[in-house]
């Protein structure tokens, strides 16, 4: 499969395989005017198999979602066709709005209005807990 | 500290003032009768309580000041649809300081991120219930003289016992404190308190299936519940349930200075003839949180 090369704008690598859906919908890329393509399970030397986004035009990214969904993902910022700033989000310290708390008995399931926040508990592991009332944040793999 | 939510909200060196505050309140309980005049605690209780409610409100009547509040949710306006943020800004308009219990989890730390006065989670569902956790320090610091060097038997289900996870997490931070966990094996505690708290804190822990066995080199036997609904088969609850129920033949093998602690109500996992025993705290445990939440609230309200 051929997906051309973009001239400004810029590539979302390394995404977990599986994960670039989560990526799309979370950066909310539908409402963008330009052209996106996202390829799913593209061969890696580095992780056997990963997701791309490409994104044709340079737009501001919430690199806290980002680096919740992994860290290791590589954002290639493109310019006149030439690669010019390569980076890793970090993983953010709180998400909002992104997990949504899947506990019952937490408050944000009968509050309609509370904002999800999640907050990370254990760097090492990548753990994210519910702040309300501390229930880990399951993967999307996990979710189903 | 300007409210408290969880355990964890309370370093450990204003543990250690409430804790002196709640001795010295109970040496000279008339320098504290009129401490605070003039102030008012809003007990808002949305599901039933009988000690943490009235431990609260003889706590705030003993330091002379003043209470309301409600008992359930059916009589507040929780019952017709109104918010937690805008249940306590109205309270905030009538009372000084809010004790409150919600069965949803989270509830009392929405309530404190919506008014200025402090707020004290009485309970949220089965997630916190820190002034439970402070009564047993005080407790175990007035029985033995000290909350270091101890040997901490928590007993029955530690799976789903906040009152035993809230303790683990406040007694891991004081030093040369281990724990024996005694559970079935399908009642052990969650992962998260085993990484997040005690690994995390360096903690000397051991698990074992059999309180017999334990209960001889312990200093502290913390008591919860086995509740049948726990278990995925009858067969392993019948099998189970006596292990974890506290009897004089087994308090026979316990050393003459170990204290025994429950947050009640217990059902039937203390034998009421255990009571009778010196060692048998439980009942001063309940008089220790009237003590300590009087501590609680003139640190909350800045009251000397």
């Amino acid at each position: 499969m051929i997906i051309g090369s973009i001239v400004n704008g810029i590539v979302i690598d390394h995404i977990p395989a599986g994960r670039g859906m989560e990526l799309y919908t979370n950066l909310e890329l539908k409402n963008l005017e330009c052209e996106v393509a996202l390829i799913k399970n593209a061969s890696s030397i580095k992780l056997g198999k990963k997701d791309i986004v490409k994104i044709g035009e340079r737009i501001p990214l919430d690199y806290d979602i980002l680096g919740y969904i992994d860290p290791r993902i590589t954002i290639n910022i493109i310019e006149d066709g030439k690669l010019i700033k390569k980076m890793h989000p970090s993983l953010p310290q709180t998400i909002t709005g992104v997990i949504k708390c899947r506990n019952p008995r937490c408050i944000t399931s009968t509050e309609q209005e509370l904002p999800h926040v999640f907050k990370l508990t254990d760097r090492e592991n990548g753990v994210y807990r519910c702040i309300y009332c501390e229930t880990k944040a399951k993967q999307s793999k996990e979710q189903g | 500290m300007r409210h408290l939510i969880e355990i964890a909200d309370i370093p450990i060196h204003e543990m250690d003032e409430l804790i002196e505050k709640s001795l010295d309140i109970i040496a000279n309980p008339d320098r504290y009768s009129d401490k605070c005049h003039g102030k008012r605690i809003a007990t808002l209780f949305f599901e039933p309580s009988t000690r943490t409610r009235l431990s609260f409100e003889a706590a705030m009547q003993d330091l002379g000041g003043n209470v309301i509040g409600f008992a359930e949710g059916s009589n507040s306006s929780a019952a017709k649809g109104e918010s937690i943020a805008d249940t306590v800004r109205t309270v905030e308009c009538f009372a000084d300081i809010i004790a409150m219990r919600h069965p949803k989890e989270g509830s009392a730390y929405v309530a404190s991120q919506n008014v200025d006065i402090p707020v004290i989670n009485a309970g949220d569902g089965g997630h916190n219930h820190p002034t439970q956790t402070l009564a047993d320090l005080l407790t175990i610091h007035r029985e033995l003289g000290r909350l270091d060097n101890l040997k901490i038997g928590c007993c029955g289900d530690l799976k789903f016992g906040r009152t035993v996870h809230s303790l683990i997490t406040a007694m891991s931070r004081y030093d040369g404190v281990e724990f024996v966990l005694i559970s079935p094996e399908e009642l052990q505690i969650p992962e998260y308190l085993r990484s997040e708290v005690l690994e995390r804190n360096g903690s000397t822990y051991t698990e074992t299936t059999s309180l017999k066995h334990a209960i001889p080199d312990l200093d502290v036997l913390y008591m919860t519940r086995v509740q049948r609904e726990r278990f995925f088969n009858e067969a392993d609850y019948i099998r189970l349930k006596d292990s974890y129920i506290l009897t004089p033949e087994k308090l026979s093998a316990a050393k003459e200075t170990m204290r025994v602690l429950h947050p009640l109500p217990r059902v039937n996992e203390i034998s009421t003839a255990v009571d009778r025993d010196p060692r048998a705290a439980y009942f001063r445990q309940v008089k220790n949180g009237k003590f300590i939440r009087m501590a609680l609230i003139l640190k909350l309200l800045g009251v000397k």
